[in-house]
């Protein structure tokens, strides 16, 4: 396979004009870092930028300021304003954002019966994809402000990547399915309609389940789904615009991925994704890659070491070569399973971090991780456009 | 002697990154060798385990898809929660699998339902499903009393959601009172709770991991769920005497013996080199000094550890053998 190289992601570009940039990528990526190494980067460039973090370290997220979870942006102290830009950050809070959304948008003492609600209880702090969704819909309310120029996103710590997208579908179709309608029709004075959906199957269904989670149960879904219905007017169309505002002018994806197998294979899956859904890619930021310098070869180093250890003596140097041995058959094999992504995907420009010692936890790390993708470049010399 | 002699269940967790399935698979193999029967189960429909033995994805179906050394036997499952609801269905109503209430069912989103609906339901199906594997005879002649698997390893979840995935008795709690549900639960927990059981954690070496492993023993300890070891992955090997680290990390490497050893190997050893050479020294010293606060930090738990390697190429069949081994030689099974 030829080993053309990828175009190189400028990250500096879309950092000075995006309005919104979602990372994602699998777990243990580094995502986290990304997306505020990112949102660092713009504001010193010169944007009124805000991150949106879902599961920050702590340490990192006591650097941000971020030590109360109280789902409102905070100003980063540290962040260099001589452009003209800031950075707020704030961390999600799924469950309050969503109570957020019902007592915006509930009649007035409607909002508590639906707090009470056992179901509504499970459906905003358990259901698979509420978090994904409400990163959403905080992400529209923070672009709504106007408050911002770039709003930066991380995206949950999912089993894949994808489900990011599928959320907003998955929790509307939950919603909006045929099967709440059918456990509402018996509230409904046009219950009739669905008489006739009611197969052999599904008395039987009905039967088990509610044998299985209990009457109970299933009543607290169609209350909490009649109330839902009057206070959103269609949660679809909720949703819908959204997930508009992924394909909106403005919105580019970052993809984060490690060099390894699983995190390339992860992220072409989005890639992939993304294209179908005609959703922005900006580029791929390759996490913790290791470099190796030099000119020597990984064979050459591991043939002299074992001279040197043959003849004995200069244990310092044998031990120096058997290191550079080793990590520049790392690196050669990251670059495989780089080239690999990039053959497949010709077209996604990648750019690379230097794989660090230890974990990033205050702006400076971050400052250099941002300066790392930008190529070295520092984001507040003089001359760079605000 | 192993460590978990008495252990049937080993589920195996980590955080994202950190290896879990290739540790819960190496696991399993080294629990087989010598002629038992493991069954290494999955429960996050990735194909995980299909994708590690380069095998076809697994259907809801028990497949041998190993040979252990020695002998024994690695059978694989994946487990959906939607087939595990129709199993559950058949085993207390007498639903057919595959009759038309069934199929009906599935094509109305009656069992994504279900299974959304009340999270604690999809555990439930999920760890019963394991349970029922645990505590499976093996029938036949004069085998009545031997189990169907000598042990049962689960590829679990994730650290940061392994309590709440176990614990599933206070997460249907709140749905069923009475009734079949709280007795499988029931016999769940019995089984997780039981010195039958040990969860794992796997980690690297990094902040991170190393924090939400302390993290994730806390909970578990916290809900009353046996832990068992942890497994510390990609291990790299301190090439450098500790002197030589010291001084790396200070930026203080004694570069004129560096020189004298890389001419004598038959190196042409130009400043540029050296200086190269130095600072992956450093880089290499700072990283270790990194793991050994990390191995430091996992110590004050006092639970037992196993180390695996680095490995320089990606996980195949070959090196999961290399593995099972190390686990094996650390006690681990």
């Amino acid at each position: 396979m030829s080993a053309r190289k990828p175009p190189l992601f400028d990250v500096d570009a879309v950092l000075d004009t995006a309005s919104i940039l979602v990372c994602t990528g699998s777990g243990g990526v580094g995502k986290t870092t990304t997306a505020a190494a990112l949102a660092l980067r713009a504001a010193e460039r010169g944007r009124r930028t805000v991150v949106l973090t879902i599961d920050p370290a702590k340490r990192l997220a006591q650097s941000m300021g971020l030590s109360e979870l109280d789902n409102t942006p905070r100003r980063v102290e540290g962040a260099d304003r001589s452009n003209g830009g800031s950075l707020d950050a704030m961390m999600l809070d799924m469950k309050r954002t969503f109570d957020e959304i019902v007592l915006t948008h509930a009649e007035p003492g409607k909002a508590e019966a639906i707090f009470a609600n056992p179901f509504y209880q499970a459906l905003s702090t358990s259901f698979a994809g509420t978090q994904e969704y409400m990163a959403m819909e905080k992400l529209g309310q923070l672009q709504a402000t106007g408050d911002y120029d770039l709003v930066v996103v991380d995206t949950p710590p999912t089993r894949s990547a994808l489900d990011f997208l599928d959320a907003p579908e998955r929790m509307t179709t939950f919603l909006d399915g045929r099967m709440i309608r059918i456990l509402l029709a018996p509230a409904k004075a046009g219950g009739k309609v669905y008489v006739r959906a009611v197969t052999a199957g599904f008395s039987v269904f009905t039967n088990v389940l509610t044998k299985i989670i209990g009457a109970g149960v299933l009543q607290d879904v169609s209350q909490f789904v009649g109330a839902l219905e009057t206070m959103f007017g269609g949660f679809r169309e909720r949703a819908q615009a959204t997930y508009d505002l992924l394909k909106a002018p403005g919105t580019s994806f970052v993809v984060v991925a490690a060099p390894e197998r699983d995190a390339l294979r992860e992220a072409a899956y989005f890639v992939e994704r993304l294209a179908e859904e005609s959703m922005p890619l900006a580029g791929l930021v390759v996490n913790r890659v290791h470099r190796s310098s030099g000119d020597l070869t990984a064979e050459r180093a591991r043939v002299a070491a074992q001279s040197l250890e043959e003849f004995g003596g200069h244990e310092l140097a044998s031990a120096v070569l058997r290191l550079h041995a080793d990590r520049t058959a790392l690196s050669a094999r990251e670059r495989r399973l780089q080239e690999r992504f990039s053959g497949a995907h010709p077209g996604v420009p990648v750019v690379e971090v230097a794989a660090l010692p230890g974990d990033v936890h205050d702006l400076e790390g971050l400052r250099a991780v941002g300066a790392d993708m930008a190529g070295g470049q520092a984001a507040t010399v003089p001359g760079v456009p605000a | 002697m192993a460590d978990f002699p008495d252990v049937r269940l080993h589920v195996v967790t980590g955080k994202g990154g950190t290896g879990k399935t290739t540790v819960a698979a190496s696991l399993a193999l080294a629990l087989a060798s010598g002629g038992r029967r493991v069954l290494l189960t999955e429960v996050e429909g990735r194909q995980g385990i299909a994708q590690l033995f380069d095998t076809p994805p697994l259907p809801y179906e028990e497949r041998k898809v190993a040979v252990a050394p020695g002998g024994g036997d690695v059978y694989a499952l994946a487990i959906d929660p939607e087939d595990a609801l129709l199993d559950y269905l058949h085993m207390f109503y007498k639903l057919s699998r595959t009759g038309v209430a069934a199929r009906t069912l599935r094509r109305m989103g009656a069992i994504e339902f279900a299974t959304t609906v009340a999270p604690g339901l999809r555990d439930v199906l999920l760890t019963g499903k394991v349970k029922e594997a645990v505590v499976r005879r093996a029938g036949g002649k004069g085998k009545q009393d031997s189990y169907a698997y000598d042990a049962v390893v689960l590829d679990a979840p994730p650290t940061g959601r392994i309590a709440r995935f176990l614990n599933i008795s206070s997460e249907v709690s709140g749905l069923a009172k009475v009734g079949p549900l709280k007795s499988q639960s029931d016999g769940v927990m019995a089984v997780l709770r039981s010195p039958q059981t040990a969860v794992h954690l796997c980690t690297l070496l990094e902040e991170m991991p190393v924090q939400e492993t302390i993290d994730g023993v806390a909970e578990l300890v916290s809900v009353g769920l046996p832990v068992g070891g942890v497994v510390v992955n990609a291990v790299r090997a301190p090439l450098l005497h500790p002197a030589d680290l010291l001084a790396a990390e200070k930026g203080s490497l004694d570069l004129s013996s560096l020189t004298a050893g890389l001419e004598k190997a038959g190196l042409d050893a130009p400043d540029a080199l050296v200086t190269s050479l130095a600072a992956e020294a450093a880089d290499h010293a700072s990283r270790v000094a990194l793991e050994e606060r990390g191995r430091d930090a996992l110590g004050e738990l006092h639970r037992p550890s196993y180390e695996l390697p680095l490995l320089s190429d990606a996980v195949d069949l070959a090196s999961l053998y290399e593995l099972a081994a190390l686990l094996k030689a650390q006690g681990m099974a």
